[in-house]
């Protein structure tokens, strides 16, 4: 193998496929598929109805076209709706798996076995359309908080998820939430009771494996009154020329004085050079400040996946609460993000706070859309915006469309935004003082992210950085 | 350590300079004077790798591991870590990095090439705060982002400071008296003179003859229209100081 082919190769280091023997169900979208993913998750009714009900309505949608980019047919009828790796007999422990599942984690930096944990940090392990377990689930427990499987928690806790499922983001709200309320298979649950503050980090680990297959994350967050929960999300594929789908629903729930803290490194497989292959990311995330002073924050490093389409948003209901949007999304090669946030401001004196940074390398695009709404009973609103642009070369575009929109005259709405180059006096500067380009490429877009990195958990900050050195590594004109 | 030969260099097809040439020994301070326009800060430019300049012809040679060795191709980051330091006119802001960040990992970059055992972030921040008093500087700059909101002397302090953590062979200073008051003038000095050893060389490049009243220059060469059209010792500066530098400009325009 050559330098330059090493290197490409090197580019994704989380490339790799596990060889594993698979369960899949029939390609193809219909009743059928729906109904086998819910006998087969042990479904209450209800949930299968709530699936059809979604499946009827998405099937009277058309897919969104209002896109600044072109947007590949998909041909939902041509994929894996779930796939699941095979097993002799149930898993009594993390410990039981098969031992290639174990090596694969381990390879991702996220062993599971017992005595090689991480401490500080639970993670439920999701692999393909099952999760596979949930590190310190029984420690978790015992302090209440509940922390496992969404398909664990609609069998184990059902009155819990049927109160707050898709109250956040009904199936009706885009085409995609639609399909995933039909089609969901798995993602976390966590349920963190009045009071407490969950005693360590939470988080989930995506990983797709299985070609031809769309992940269908759906993820459950409540935390109730005063409690507070730091929870965290990676993600990873292999490296195919095949575009592969991932369309999540993320639902966050802060009742009174609680507090989430949702921070996502997204980086899917963007495929290669040529912008072929990669994940598409069709992502609904919200979350509902419900309770007074609550508060939601997201901070995301988008920095995989051909195409992200993904807007973390808050609906700040309960007065004094408080969201939170901190991104940074670096597209490099032929890569496409278009992410943003919407802050609702319903009640009274609510605070939201929107940090974007978006780099954009090579011939790819960067795209901020937000929305700053402040309904007519949001006195006293407050909303600060900064979206920054940095383009490195000039053959990549970066484009903002923030809407606001003001119906409560006492509202405060700051909006500030930039668009910048890597200047030709900061690299010379830099080189000039033995650092080299590559490196100097990254020092000035670290130092351009520092508002958002700082945000982050200090080993998910470290991860980002290293992250972003990596994708800006050839760069370099 | 430093031979400039016949050097021609042009930005946009302008030519700048014109078959300079010059040499500094190891322990020499040179001044390069010249009025505004002449092609000064270009040279040092130049010898440091800026992108923007083409050498037409001629060549610099610097001396690496012992030997002289023509360094046109080299990029300005292997420059540096042979030992060419260039301390801006105008230094440079770079938002949202540290200058400890920036300092130290221009200096773990140079000692990796050196050879030299790098630093970690602890004994780092011990070693450069070991410099601070030289130029009366604080160690809130360490904290602070490259240059973003530091006046015109706390920026031209900073540069000399970078220059003592690097310790260069060879140091050239644009134009580093620019703008200083007379105080902010000594402190910049005494920090050049600090580096000046037996093996350290300083090129200064300087409008004026009052930053030479702090740092002696062994040689002053006088930049016009890009070319040297003298050198002398120290007494040359002295004489510019007193006469300005149209009696020199005439001399060279009746000459040649």
């Amino acid at each position: 193998m050559s330098d330059i082919e090493e290197k490409m190769n090197e580019e994704y280091k989380w490339g790799f496929e596990s060889n594993i023997e698979m369960e899949e169900f029939p390609k193809g979208l219909n009743e059928d598929i729906i109904r086998l993913i819910s006998s087969k998750k042990n479904e209450p009714d209800w949930l299968l109805e709530s699936r059809l009900k979604a499946f009827e309505h998405w099937k009277t949608l058309k897919h969104p076209n209002w896109q600044y980019f072109d947007v590949p047919e998909i041909d939902f009828q041509d994929l894996y709706y779930y796939a699941k790796p095979k097993t002799k007999n149930a898993i009594a422990s993390l410990e039981d798996l098969d031992p290639e599942l174990l090596a694969t984690f381990e390879k991702l930096g996220i062993p599971l076995q017992e005595q090689k944990r991480i401490s500080g940090v639970a993670v439920d392990a999701v692999f393909d359309s099952v999760s596979l377990g949930t590190t310190w689930k029984d420690d978790l427990l015992k302090v209440g908080v509940i922390f496992c499987s969404i398909s664990e928690a609609v069998v184990e806790y059902p009155d819990l998820v049927k109160k707050y499922l898709g109250t956040v983001i009904p199936h009706t709200d885009n085409y995609y939430a639609a399909l995933n309320s039909a089609v969901f298979t798995d993602g976390s649950f966590v349920y963190i009771p009045k009071g407490v503050t969950c005693p360590m980090d939470l988080s989930t680990y995506f990983r797709i494996n299985a070609k031809e297959t769309g992940q269908f994350e759906r993820t459950l967050i409540i935390a109730e009154e005063g409690s507070f929960v730091n929870y965290l999300e990676g993600c990873t594929a292999p490296q195919r020329d095949e575009n592969q789908l991932h369309a999540a629903i993320v639902e966050l729930i802060a009742l009174d004085n609680a507090e989430i803290k949702y921070s996502t490194v997204q980086n899917w497989y963007a495929g290669n050079k040529d912008g072929i292959g990669g994940i598409y990311n069709f992502v609904t995330k919200r979350g509902i400040c419900k309770g007074v002073n609550s508060k939601i924050s997201w901070t995301q490093v988008e920095a995989g996946s051909a195409i992200t389409w993904k807007y973390p948003s808050c609906i700040l209901i309960g007065d004094n609460s408080e969201g939170a949007f901190y991104s940074v999304a670096l597209t490099n090669n032929k890569m496409k993000a278009d992410t943003g946030t919407k802050m609702i401001h319903i009640g009274k004196n609510t605070k939201s706070t929107i940090i974007s940074k978006g780099i954009s390398a090579e011939e790819s695009q960067g795209i901020y859309r937000g929305e700053v709404k402040i309904m007519p009973s949001a006195t006293g609103a407050r909303n600060y915006s900064q979206c920054d642009s940095m383009l490195i070369g000039d053959k990549c575009a970066a484009n903002t469309f923030p809407y606001i929109d003001v119906k409560n005259s006492s509202a405060t709405v700051e909006h500030e935004a930039s668009t910048s180059k890597i200047s030709a006096d900061q690299m010379f500067y830099l080189q000039s003082r033995g650092i080299d380009a590559e490196k100097a490429i990254s020092l000035i877009v670290n130092g351009f992210c520092k508002d958002v990195f700082k945000t982050l958990p200090l080993e998910f900050s470290v991860e980002a950085v290293k992250l972003i050195e990596m994708k800006l590594e050839n760069s370099v004109g | 350590m430093l031979q400039v030969k016949d050097l021609s260099a042009s930005v946009e097809e302008n030519e700048i300079l014109k078959k300079i040439n010059f040499s500094v020994k190891p322990g020499e301070i040179h001044a390069i004077m010249g009025p505004n326009g002449s092609g000064k800060s270009t040279l040092s430019k130049v010898i440091a790798g800026h992108p923007d300049y083409e050498v037409k012809s001629g060549s610099v040679e610097f001396s690496i591991n012992g030997k002289m060795t023509d360094i046109g191709e080299l990029e300005p980051s292997d420059r540096a870590r042979e030992g060419i330091f260039l301390g801006f006119q105008y230094p440079v802001e770079i938002p949202g990095v540290t200058n400890i960040n920036f300092m130290h990992e221009s200096f773990n970059a140079l000692c990796e090439h050196q050879g030299a055992d790098t630093m970690n972030e602890k004994d780092f921040r011990e070693y450069v705060k070991s410099k601070l008093p030289i130029l009366e500087m604080s160690e809130a700059f360490l904290d602070r982002p490259v240059n973003e909101g530091f006046s015109g002397g706390e920026k031209k302090k900073n540069e000399i400071l970078q220059m003592l953590i690097l310790n260069p062979k060879l140091a050239l200073l644009d134009e580093t008296d620019s703008g200083l008051d007379i105080d902010a003038l000594k402190t910049v000095a005494n920090g050049v003179n600090t580096l000046k050893s037996k093996y350290n060389s300083v090129v200064l490049v300087t409008h004026y003859q009052r930053l030479l009243d702090y740092i002696t220059p062994d040689f002053v060469h006088v930049l016009y229209n890009g070319q040297i059209i003298r050198t002398g010792d120290k007494s040359l500066a002295l004489e510019l100081e007193e006469k300005g530098y149209d009696w020199l400009i005439e001399e060279h325009n009746a000459n040649s």
